[in-house]
C-alpha cells in the first residue's frame, strides 16, 4: 500500500506505511523518523514510531498541518540506510526457575527441550521494532516460527520486573512490575529504563538489535547487585 | 509544608506532563484540565504550569505547618478550621492564607476534578523534565505514587508576603467562575473510521454514552450502543493519544485520557479535539457524553478561542475589595497574633 496520513484528532497525525509487521517497513518507519527529526520544526513535541507508522504529536497554533503533511508524506520516500541496525546489544539473561516460570511449559508446548528454547532464543538477532506499552519496554522480533505460541489465557497479575517474555512473534522485556499475558522464560539483571537519566533513560531504541545470552543464577545475582550499586552503565551491555 | 492528614481517594501532583518522551513509551501525563491548573496558579501567583494537586472526586483533608498561601480551583465545598477550633468556609477561586495549624478540609468535587495550588508550588523532583505523578510506572510526584496520609508536602517558595505583623496579605480571586459547557465533545473522525461501519459511526454520532466506573487517568470506558467493527477489533498497534476514543472487541468505546499508553492496538473511531479535553477531564461515572464531527478548521478555531478566554479569564483575575476580603483578614490576624481586626 502507499503511505497515507491518518488525522489523530487535531494536535497529532500518524504517518502509515502498511497495516503489516515487516523489518523492512520498520526502517523507512525510523528513516522517516530521522528526516522528521533533523528539520527540527517548531511545535512538535513527539515523534512516536511503530511498526508501521509514525505518529507526530504537534501544536497546530504552532505548526501548520499542511506542511507538516507535506513534509511527512516527502520522509516517507527516504530510503532506510544500510546500516539499519544501529546499535547492537548482548542482554545476560538467567533462564527458567524462578527467573522463568514459563520455561518448562513452553518446552512441551513446542515439543522441545528446555535448553532447545533457551539455545534458539539466544542464536536470534532480535530487532526493537517499537517502545511502548509501559516506559522503555521493547517489543523484539521476530521468533522462530515454531516459538510462536499464543498469550496465557489468564493472563499474570503482576509479572516481575525485568522478565524476558514471549507471546507470538514476539519477545519483550517488562522494564516494571506489571500485570501481564506473556510467557516468562527468564529474567535480566540489565537496567532497561533509568527515570535518573533525562537524556536517555531507555536502553534500547527502534532499530536496534538484541541478542541473549544466558548466565546462571548465581552470575544473575552478582550482576543485580552490581546494577543496583551502580557499578554497571550502559556500554556494558553492547555487543563486542 | 503541609500534612497530608487523610487522603481517602486518590490525588496527583500535575503540571505540563512529560512531552518528548512518548517514543520512550512515557504516558504524556500532566493535568487533565490545564486551565484550570492555570487559574489555580494565577491566584497564587505561579506561573501556569507550576505543579499543583490534582483532586478527583473526593478532596483530602491538610494541615498547614506553617504559613502558606494556596487557591482553590474546583466545584467543591472547603473549610479551613484554625488551630483553636473555630471553623470559616474557604471559597473556590480565590487564594486563602493558612496559619501554621490550620487544617483545610475539601469535599466532594462536582466538577469531577479541581485543583490546589501553593504559592511557589510544591518542591517535589523534576523526574524526565516533569513533576507529574504517573504511578504505574513510579514517576514524579511523591515516590511516584498517589497521595496519602501522612505525607509531608513541601511547599516551594516561603510564602513570606503574610509572615510578619503589619504586612499585606496578598488575596487574589477570580470574580466569575468559569463555566464547563455542557454542549456534545466535538471529534475529528479517525485515524480508523473505516475500521467501523457506517451504521456504526452513525450511531457513535447519534447515542448518548453514559461514563462507566471504570474511569481514572488512563481513560473512561463508556457505556451505550456498542459500536460494529468492519472487519475485526485488531490493529498493529499505532500511535495513541489523550482524546483517542479506542473500540475493543467488546464494542464499548473506551476515551483515552491524559496517562494513556502512548500506543495501542484497538481501533479509533475518533478523537476528542484539544479544545474540549479539558471538560472531558471532569467526566464523572454517570455522566452522559454526546459527540458532534467537526473539521481540522473547526478544531484549530476552537483552540484559539479556547486560549483567548483563558488569557481573559487569567487577566481577570483581581484582588477582592477589602470589604469583602474577611479571608484574609483572618488569615493574617491568626499569623500575627492579634485578637482584633480593627
Amino acid at each position: 500500500m502507499s503511505p497515507r496520513l491518518l488525522d489523530l484528532g487535531d494536535g497529532a497525525l500518524t504517518l502509515e506505511l502498511s497495516d503489516r509487521i515487516d523489518a523492512d517497513l520498520n526502517a523507512r518507519v525510523i528513516a522517516a523518523r530521522d528526516t522528521l527529526a533533523a528539520m527540527h520544526l517548531d511545535g512538535i513535541s513527539d515523534l512516536v514510531p511503530t511498526w508501521r507508522s509514525l505518529t507526530v504529536h504537534f501544536d497546530p497554533l504552532r505548526l501548520n498541518r499542511e506542511l507538516l503533511s507535506a513534509h511527512l508524506l516527502q520522509a516517507a520516500q527516504v530510503a532506510p540506510q544500510k546500516s539499519a541496525l544501529t546499535t547492537r546489544w548482548l542482554i545476560p539473561v538467567c533462564f527458567g526457575g524462578e527467573s522463568g516460570p514459563d520455561l518448562a511449559q513452553v518446552a512441551q508446548a513446542t515439543g522441545r527441550s528446555e535448553a532447545d528454547v533457551v539455545d534458539a532464543l539466544c542464536a536470534t538477532e532480535l530487532r526493537v521494532f517499537l517502545i511502548g506499552f509501559l516506559p522503555g519496554f521493547p517489543y523484539l522480533g521476530e521468533l522462530p516460527p515454531w516459538l510462536h505460541l499464543p498469550r496465557r489465557t489468564t493472563p499474570r497479575t503482576a509479572v516481575p520486573a525485568n522478565s524476558l517474555a514471549i507471546a507470538g512473534a514476539q519477545a519483550a522485556i517488562y522494564p516494571w512490575q506489571s500485570p501481564g499475558g506473556w510467557h516468562l522464560l527468564g529474567q535480566t539483571p540489565v537496567r532497561l529504563f533509568d527515570v535518573h537519566d533525562a537524556v536517555r533513560p531507555a536502553l534500547l531504541a527502534p532499530g536496534d538489535s538484541v541478542r541473549f545470552t544466558a548466565i546462571d543464577p548465581h552470575e544473575f545475582r552478582r550482576l543485580s547487585f552490581a546494577v543496583a550499586a551502580g557499578d554497571c552503565n550502559r556500554d556494558d551491555w553492547l555487543a563486542q | 509544608m503541609i500534612e497530608v492528614i487523610d487522603c481517602p481517594l486518590p490525588a496527583t501532583f500535575q503540571d505540563a506532563g512529560r512531552p518528548g518522551y512518548r517514543h520512550l513509551g512515557v504516558p504524556l501525563s500532566g493535568a487533565l484540565d490545564p486551565e484550570w491548573l492555570a487559574i489555580a496558579n494565577a491566584l497564587v501567583g505561579n506561573p501556569p504550569h507550576t505543579v499543583a494537586l490534582e483532586m478527583r472526586l473526593l478532596g483530602p483533608k491538610l494541615r498547614a505547618m506553617e504559613p502558606v498561601t494556596i487557591a482553590l480551583a474546583g466545584e467543591f465545598s472547603a473549610r479551613i478550621e484554625d488551630a483553636s477550633g473555630q471553623s470559616r468556609p474557604a471559597a473556590n477561586w480565590r487564594s486563602h492564607t493558612l496559619a501554621a495549624g490550620d487544617l483545610l478540609q475539601i469535599g466532594s468535587l462536582r466538577s469531577g476534578i479541581g485543583y490546589l495550588a501553593a504559592r511557589g508550588g510544591f518542591d517535589l523532583p523534576l523526574v524526565l523534565g516533569s513533576r507529574s505523578t504517573y504511578a504505574r510506572a513510579g514517576l514524579g510526584g511523591i515516590d511516584g505514587r498517589a497521595l496519602r496520609a501522612g505525607d509531608r508536602m513541601k511547599v516551594g517558595a516561603p510564602p513570606g508576603l503574610c509572615s510578619v505583623a503589619g504586612a499585606t496579605v496578598i488575596s487574589l480571586q477570580l470574580p466569575h467562575a468559569p463555566v464547563l459547557r455542557a454542549a456534545p465533545l466535538r471529534v475529528i473522525p479517525g485515524p480508523q473510521r473505516d475500521c467501523f461501519t457506517d451504521a456504526a459511526w452513525q450511531q457513535f454520532l447519534g447515542s448518548e454514552f453514559t461514563v462507566s466506573r471504570e474511569a481514572d487517568r488512563m481513560g473512561l470506558r463508556l457505556d451505550g450502543p456498542r459500536l460494529e467493527h468492519a472487519r475485526g477489533a485488531d490493529i498493529v498497534s499505532d500511535g495513541v493519544t489523550p482524546g483517542a476514543i479506542q473500540v475493543p472487541g467488546d464494542g464499548r468505546p473506551i476515551v483515552l485520557l491524559a496517562d494513556c499508553q502512548t500506543v495501542g492496538g484497538y481501533p479509533k473511531i475518533a478523537t476528542v479535539i484539544g479544545a474540549d479535553l479539558p471538560r472531558l477531564g471532569h467526566a464523572l461515572p454517570g455522566q452522559a457524553l454526546r459527540f458532534i464531527a467537526v473539521t481540522q478548521a473547526e478544531a484549530l478555531a476552537a483552540r484559539r478561542e479556547a486560549a483567548t478566554v483563558l488569557a481573559a479569564t487569567v487577566a481577570s483575575i483581581c484582588t477582592p475589595g477589602p470589604a469583602l476580603d474577611l479571608d484574609a483578614l483572618y488569615s493574617a490576624n491568626l499569623i500575627d497574633g492579634v485578637i482584633d481586626a480593627n
